[in-house]
Order: C-alpha cells, then structure tokens, then sequence
C-alpha cells in the first residue's frame, strides 16, 4: 500500500509542479504584464526549447530589475506543451483566452508554430517566433525573430562556391524528411541552377527522423566527390547529426575535402557532442557566441550568471546560441514597442513594432522591417573549434532584408508583403 | 645535416648570452610572417608557400603550429608559436611567456588545406615512416604543380617500398598533363592498378571528344591505355561497392540485434510486451556515460578503459532497474497484454523524464576511446571503422553468452522449463517467481549492454530508446517470437536487405519497403522465421 500512496504523492507533486507557475500568485505587488512561454519542457524538443524558456525567463526578470515596461511587472506565464504539436494550440489558447497574456514567446519547430497560429489568428493573439525557418509564411499577428531562408541558406551557399570556401562545384544536400529541409533544399537547387550548376552535380538525400545508420550515405558522398570539389549542405535535424559527423569522421573525410554546411547545428547542440569528428565544418547563423563585442560579452556574462543563480543543470557549461539571442532580440523589441504604442493592446503593439531598432548581442543594430515583420540580420559563418565554439570566417558587412517569400520559388512573386 | 644543426643551435643559445646572436639560425623573415595574421587570404596562402619553400625546421614548426591552431598574433603583428604557456617566436628564436593580448590566428578551410599540402612536402623527408607515409597519401589528393622537384628527390631518396610506389603515382598523375605522348602513356600505364576513384574524371576527359570530333587525348596509344586503366579501376570500384554493403548490412544488422537482442528475451521467452526495453538501452547508455565522468575524474590516465568498466556496470544497473520494474508492476499483469503493454509505456515515459530531470534535457558527451576512433581502410579506398567493427564482434560475443547461458547453465534450464510448460516446472519444485524476476533482469541487463555499444554511434540523450524500439519489436517478430536464432538471422538479414535497398531506394523509402516486408511475411507466416511452442504461444 505504502508503494502506492509515495506514487500517488509524486504524481501529485509532478502535477503541481507542471501547471505551477500558472496560477502561483504574483510575486509582485501592484500591477502586472503577463507574457506567455511557449517552449516544450519535456519530450524530444526539450533539448532545444528548455534553454529559451530560461533566457525568456532571464531577459523579463533583467527588464524587472530595471523598472519594467511602463511601469509595470513582467509576470511570465510558462506552460509545457510537451513536443505534441496538437498540444500547441491547447496551450496557446489557454495563454490568450485564460490567462489573457499580453504576447506570447515561443514555438520551435515549424509544425508547431503551423498548429498554433489559427489560435493566434481567432484571438487575435502575439507571437515572437525566434528560430530560423524556410520561409513561405507571413502572418499579422507573428514577429519572426529567426532567418528566413535568404538570412541564411543562400549566403551559406554563395560562401561555398567563392574562393574562401573552396570553390564548391558539386553539392550533396542532404537532410531529415520533413518541411523545413525539403523546402529549403527547393530553394537552394532553384537558386544553384541560377549560379549554372548542373542538376547532375546536385544530389539531394534525405533520411527518417532519428535516423543513425550514416554508412551508406558517407559512402556515397565519398563517391560523389570524385567528380569534384563537394561539400556537404546538411539540414539534418537535432539528434541524427552526431552518428553522420562520427560517421564522416571514422570515414576519414576531413572538412579540408569535404566540407559540411551545416543548419541546425549551433553551439548549443555541441555540447552534448564529442567535437573531435567536427573540427573545421561549418555553420550558418545569424550570430555565434564566439562574436566579440560588449553587448555579446554582456550577455553571455548575464545568461551564465542567471544559469547559476537558478541552477540549471550544467550551468558551468552553458552555451548561448542563435535562437536564444533571437529570443533576448524579440523580447527587448516587444518591450520597447509597448512603451512606444503606451498600450500591450495586440493592434496597437503590432503598429509600433515596424521599424524597431535594437542593438543585439551579433554586434549590429538590428531592425525589424516596417512590413514584413521579420528582422534585417547579418549573416555570419563558422567553422566548428574542439571546444564547441566557431571560428568566424565570414560576416556580411551590414544586415540582410528577410526574404519569406522565397524568390527562387515560382509563385512567389508579388507576395512580398503584409 | 641534422646533428650539425642542433650542435650550431645549442652553441648558438650558448653564445647568445654573451652577444645577441640568438637568432644566428635560420629565423623567419618577419615581413614573411606578417602575412599569415591577416584577413586576406590570397596573401595568406602566398605566404605560406613562401614559408614553406624555406624548408627549415622552424618553417615546419611554424606551419604545424598553423595547422593545429596554436599561431598567435599580438596586435602589434608579432607571430607566435604557442605550446601551453610558453610562446615561441620565429622571427627572432627566442621563447618566454604568453603575452597577454595574444590572440589565436584563424585558419579556415582553405588555407589549412593548403597549410596541410605544404607541410606534407615538408615532411616527405621526416625520419618517421608513419608522417611520410601520410604525407605521401595527402599529396596524392592535393599535390601542388610547384612541388613536383621536391617530390621527385623524396622518390629518389624514399626506401620503403609502400611509400615509393604512392609517390610515383602522385607523379604519375602529374604527367597526365604532361605535353609528350609517351610521357602521358606511361603516366597512364603506370596508373594502370590504382584504387584511386578520384582519377575517373580525368581519364574520363581524355576519352570525351571535343565539339569538333575529334579526341581530348590526341593519342592513341595513351586513350587506348586509359581505357584498360579505366576498366580495371571501375572494375575495382565495383568491389569496393559490394564489400561495403555487405560490411554496412552486418554492422547494421548487428546493431539491431544488440538492441533487440534483450527483447528476445522479455518478450520473446516471457511473452511481456515491454515498452520501456528502449529506456534499458538509454540507461545503459547513460550508465556508460557515467563511467567515462568517474574514470576522467579519478583515473585520466586509463581513461580509454572506461568502456571495458562499463560493460559490467551497465548490465549490473539496468538488470537491477528490471528486476526492480518485474517486481514492482510487472509481475501483477502476467496474461493482461494490453495492460502490460499500457503499462510499460508509461514507466518509458517516467524514466525518460526522470533521466531528463537528472541530466538535463541535453544529450550529454559519450567519446570514443581512441582505439575505437578512426578506421582501416582496405581495397584502397574503403574504410571500415573501428567502432563498428568492434560491435559487430561485441555483438556476436553477447550472442553466445546468451546461448550459453540459456542451454548450458542451471539458470537457463529453469528458464526453458518455466517457458515451455509453467505448471510443470512449479510442481517440480522451480521456482518460477524467482526465475521470472531473473529472466527479466537478464533481459533488461542485455539491453544495457545493448546501450553500451549505442552510446558509442550516436547521441546519448533520454530519447536514445524511442528510435530502436520499434525495429527491436521489427527483429523479435520477424524472427520468430522465443528464438534466439531468428533473432540473430532477422537481425542481420534487415540489416543488409535495407543496406542493398538503400542506395537504390533512399533511406526513408528502404526503411518503408522493410516494413511493408514484413507486415507481407508476417501475414504469410505469423509465427515468423523459427517457431517454438512456449508459454508466448498459448
């Protein structure tokens, strides 16, 4: 019996804990702004979600400390939905319609930011989205605080084929099987036949989600080099980059040869990764850790200070990365928008925010564009150290408008704008 | 040359006490170092080869330092080799302590590729067979038209065999281009056993005709020998294919059977459906990782060892998490299927969470001890790696301790018994609670075994169980539910059927056509490959 009842308790307590921070009273007197946290806390995207619900979390109570917006509290409201995108939407309207929060920060992964927006669209709600994404969307009532395809796909490319990045002639694209790959890898072959490369110097892969078994693939590519200078474009999601980087390694492929590119690899999916296979592969991003800069040095020094403060687990070790940075950018953004518009009215924010400028951690003073509701970015590129960080070895000179609507997709044209 | 180099440089050090003579040998120009800080690369690299074409010791040392990141640059443009904290400059020789302001030079691709040709040069002459050996290889991907003199005098010089017949070849494909027929002809000839793939567009081009009609190759005699090269060398690549597959079908097939290798056994012998066999693997994984933190924390030194301590531990923790698991919930759902299957799935979800509670969501770092890093590479150009050669015999060695300890040990009699006829096996005094609880411990304890040899191909992060749970239950059916054999035949035989399909089909459609193969078979025979009547098949 006594077995039963300790697991009675924990659920309990697990359940007390999950839904917690919703309806605990506020810590603070007198009135509030309640922002809502869209991350998943648990599943398989916990492992990305987690540390930009904790920078959300850092930045509001960095904007407390100095007096709020207007006046007013932060009164973050953080929910789990848990990696099940269905449970998005739940979530989502539970912030809108229940807890009526102000703007909502959150989703990663494009299928679920695709489940929660008919919710956003009906409530008339606001969404900071902060993960780069293929494109092909422009909604009212999202800000986009992540690359569209041409902040980073297509300067990753251009790289490649100049001197500096090897002359790249033919070029395997190879990625996980779901949206966001495909689309990209549509755009990136559209905008390579205009460079003049063939269809047969393209190769285009892709494998199941959690795919482990790189050995045929390396081999392939190996073969493929043979007619010329490769590198790899890599949109391999999440957990499948660690067995293809090994696999390469053991293979004997050195990114002297063949160079992988690669998208949703960041300093924070390194740290859980034996770098020694990586060393010299690249990246592209909006922004790297490795950036020197005071308000990067700022940062980092306050996300470390707060991931020891709240002990996070590592918190010795922890990283920022692109998305988080996006995340810190949008928020400061939304601050300065309500106290532009004096209102957290949805309308009224979504009207101040266009022009909004904001000198970001990657060293540039970021805008956000007066119509299409995505940010000018600069794109920087990096190859991967043995510690887990990037060597810069390129940066725009000044940032980039977003593209969304993909001009190397046909029917495109004239969707430019809101 | 060498020992008379050293003596001047100890007599140099020895004098420059008294006269600032400390650089009186071969220092480095630094108008010719300068170079190598800056951000263009074009000078960059004209630098290096600069550097490079000096063939001193110090411009060797100055170009490995390039090449393994440890070149610093003070802001006033001094270049510095940097070994922990001591710095070397060498421009004037001397050695003394970091300066702080120091900052690490960066390399990026291109100009390590080329820092890399450049030194291989250098190190043509290396008294270490094993650094002329690699030299020897990387000149024949990239060999630079500017350093065919030096690599005819280490041909001239070179004794070893191996290393010799690389070098001609390096120069042999030099000559391809070479304006006398007879110097290409024999270029061609020469090449004629060569594994290197990388060759077939070059000989390609000399067989392609130009828009007029007529031959790239004018002559006939060297197209005639490119045709022979060429055939040999795709006759070779077709080899080198084939033996790939089947190695990558093994090594696959063997990594399947060690992740449903446990299952058999829970599920197959016992008849449990147990949802969380993929959350043993993850704690076995886990508790490898955990060696690896107690070994780098209290013996760095045998840390390439940790992986042997793992075995034991791994099946001691997830065996103990097993029985804990049958005593605790199993063991009151025998003959419920749906709630064990229900229930399983459950305690899968409460161990992931628990893991991501311990340990973070993040995965965490499992490295490879050094002698499973790296490969063998044979027919020329394929490499097998260590790491899977060394599961596939781990894998084969589990299989036969499982064989034996089923069908030569007390244990595994009592096992057998309670599994083909329960009842009997209690009325002749077995006691079958006990030998459930252990059965499933071994199981799970397999399982964990299973992780150890995961933890070293992929990620080890709480989901690692979720992606081997279905082709653990896949390898289970297909070989026929309380069979080791059928495990061992599906195992290896999913492994190459997809392997063969792969290259075809690609690896989401081979993965799909292995399932509708085996719902078609399963269909056909339901009691899949080998059938054997237990307590699974009342």
């Amino acid at each position: 019996m006594s077995s039963r009842r300790t697991i009675l308790k924990a659920t309990a307590l697990g359940a007390f804990s999950m839904s917690g921070m919703s309806w605990l009273p506020s810590a603070f007197a007198g009135e509030t702004i309640k922002v809502g946290v869209l991350h998943s806390l648990s599943g398989t995207m916990a492992i990305s979600e987690t540390s930009l619900k904790d920078v959300a979390l850092m930045t509001f109570a960095d904007i407390n400390a100095h007096g709020g917006v207007m006046g007013k509290m932060i009164e973050p409201v953080v929910v789990d939905p848990a990696s099940n995108w269905p449970l998005f939407a739940e979530k989502a309207r539970q912030l809108l319609a229940q807890d009526k929060v102000a703007v909502v920060f959150g989703c990663w992964t494009s299928v679920s930011r695709k489940s929660v927006l008919p919710v956003f669209k009906e409530l008339n709600g606001l969404l900071f989205y902060p993960v780069q994404y293929e494109g092909e969307e422009l909604e009212h009532n999202v800000f986009y605080t992540g690359a569209a395809p041409n902040q980073q796909a297509i300067p990753a490319v251009e790289y490649l084929m100049s001197k500096d990045g090897g002359n790249v002639k033919r070029f395997v694209l190879l990625g996980t099987d779901y949206v966001y790959p495909r689309t990209t890898n549509k755009i990136l072959r559209a905008f390579l036949h205009s460079k003049g490369v063939k269809d047969s110097d393209i190769e285009e892969t892709y494998t199941p989600f959690g795919y482990s078994d790189y050995q045929s693939i390396v081999a392939n590519i190996k073969q493929f080099a043979n007619g010329g200078k490769t590198a790899v474009i890599s949109t391999i999601n999440g957990d499948s980059n660690v067995p293809f980087y090994k696999e390469l390694g053991n293979a004997g492929v050195k990114a002297t040869d063949i160079p992988v590119m690669a998208f949703s690899v960041g300093e924070e999916e390194l740290r859980g990764v034996d770098t020694r296979p990586l060393v010299g592969h690249l990246a592209a991003w909006n922004y790297f850790e490795s950036v020197k800069n005071p308000v990067n040095a700022a940062f980092i020094k306050e996300w470390k200070a707060y991931a020891k403060a709240q002990k996070l687990p590592n918190a010795d070790t922890v990283v920022t990365n692109d998305p988080m940075e996006a995340t810190y950018v949008g928020i400061h953004m939304w601050k300065q928008a309500v106290e532009k518009a004096h209102s957290t009215a949805t309308d009224k924010v979504i009207a101040a925010m266009a022009g909004q400028t904001f000198k970001a951690p990657d060293g540039y003073t970021l805008e956000m564009d007066k119509t299409n509701h995505h940010l000018h970015k600069p794109v920087m590129i990096g190859e991967i150290r043995a510690d887990g960080q990037f060597n810069i070895v390129y940066k725009t000179k000044g940032t980039i408008r977003a593209q969304p609507w993909s001009p190397y997709i046909p029917g495109n044209e004239g969707k430019q704008n809101i | 040359m060498k020992p008379v180099r050293t003596f001047l440089r100890t007599a140099a050090v020895v004098l420059g006490l008294w006269l600032q003579l400390g650089a009186a040998h071969a220092a480095i120009d630094p108008a010719l170092l300068k170079p190598l800080t800056g951000d263009d690369s074009d000078a960059r690299i004209a630098a290096v080869d600069r550097i490079a074409a000096l063939g001193t010791d110090d411009a060797r040392r100055v170009l490995e330092a390039m090449d393994n990141d440890a070149l610093y640059a003070t802001p006033s443009g001094t270049v510095l080799v940097v070994d922990g904290t001591q710095a070397w400059n060498p421009a004037t020789g001397k050695t003394g302590p970091v300066p702080d302001d120091a900052d690490g030079v960066i390399v990026n691709n291109r100009i390590r590729g080329e820092v890399e040709t450049a030194l291989a040069g250098l190190q043509l002459f290396s008294r270490d067979r094993g650094v002329r050996l690699s030299a020897a290889q990387n000149l024949l991907q990239n060999a630079d038209p500017s350093q065919m003199p030096t690599i005819e005098k280490a041909l001239a010089a070179e004794q070893d065999q191996d290393i010799k017949a690389i070098l001609k070849q390096v120069v042999a494909v030099a000559h391809l281009s070479s304006p006398d027929a007879a110097v290409r002809r024999a270029a061609v000839a020469a090449l004629a056993d060569t594994t290197d793939a990388s060759l077939t567009p070059t000989l390609q081009r000399m067989l392609a005709k130009n828009p007029d009609g007529s031959y790239v190759e004018p002559d006939a005699g060297v197209r005639a020998e490119a045709v022979r090269t060429l055939a040999a060398l795709q006759r070779h690549q077709s080899l080198v294919d084939l033996t790939g597959k089947l190695f990558y079908g093994i090594s696959l097939g063997s990594v399947l059977l060690l992740a449903a290798l446990g299952l058999a056994i829970t599920f197959g012998l016992m008849g449990i459906i147990n949802m969380a066999h993929g959350e043993m693997l993850m704690i076995g994984a886990y508790t490898t990782y955990v060696c690896q933190l107690f070994f780098r924390k209290f013996f760095p030194g045998a840390i390439d060892a940790y992986l042997v301590a793992a075995l034991p531990a791994a099946f001691l923790v997830t065996a103990a998490v097993g029985i804990a698991l049958e005593r605790l919930v199993i063991r009151w759902l025998y003959g419920r299927p749906l709630e064990t299957l229900l229930c399983t799935w459950g305690i899968s979800l409460i161990l992931m969470q628990a893991v991501r509670t311990i340990f973070g969501a993040q995965n965490v770092e499992v490295a490879n001890p050094s002698w499973m890093s790296g490969g063998v590479t044979v027919l020329g150009s394929l490499v097998l790696s260590y790491n899977r050669i060394v599961i596939v015999v781990f894998s084969l060695c589990v299989v036969a301790a499982v064989w034996l300890l089923l069908n030569k040990t007390r244990l595994g009699l009592f096992v057998r018994a309670v599994t083909q006829n329960r009842r009997m096996a209690d009325c002749v005094g077995v006691p079958t609670g006990r030998i459930d609880m252990l059965t499933f411990g071994l199981g799970c304890g397999i399982a964990g075994l299973g992780g150890v040899a995961l933890s070293q191909l992929g990620n080890v992060g709480p989901d690692l169980g979720q992606g081997y749970i279905v082709d653990s239950f896949m390898v289970v059916v297909l070989g026929g539910v309380g069979q080791l054999a059928g495990t061992v035949i599906a195992a290896l035989g999913l492994g190459e059927v997809n392997k063969f399909l792969e290259p075809y089909a690609g690896a989401v459609l081979a993965k799909i056509a292995i399932l509708v193969f085996i719902i078609i078979f399963i269909q056909k025979r339901p009691q899949g490959l080998f059938a054997l009547k237990g307590r699974s098949v009342e």
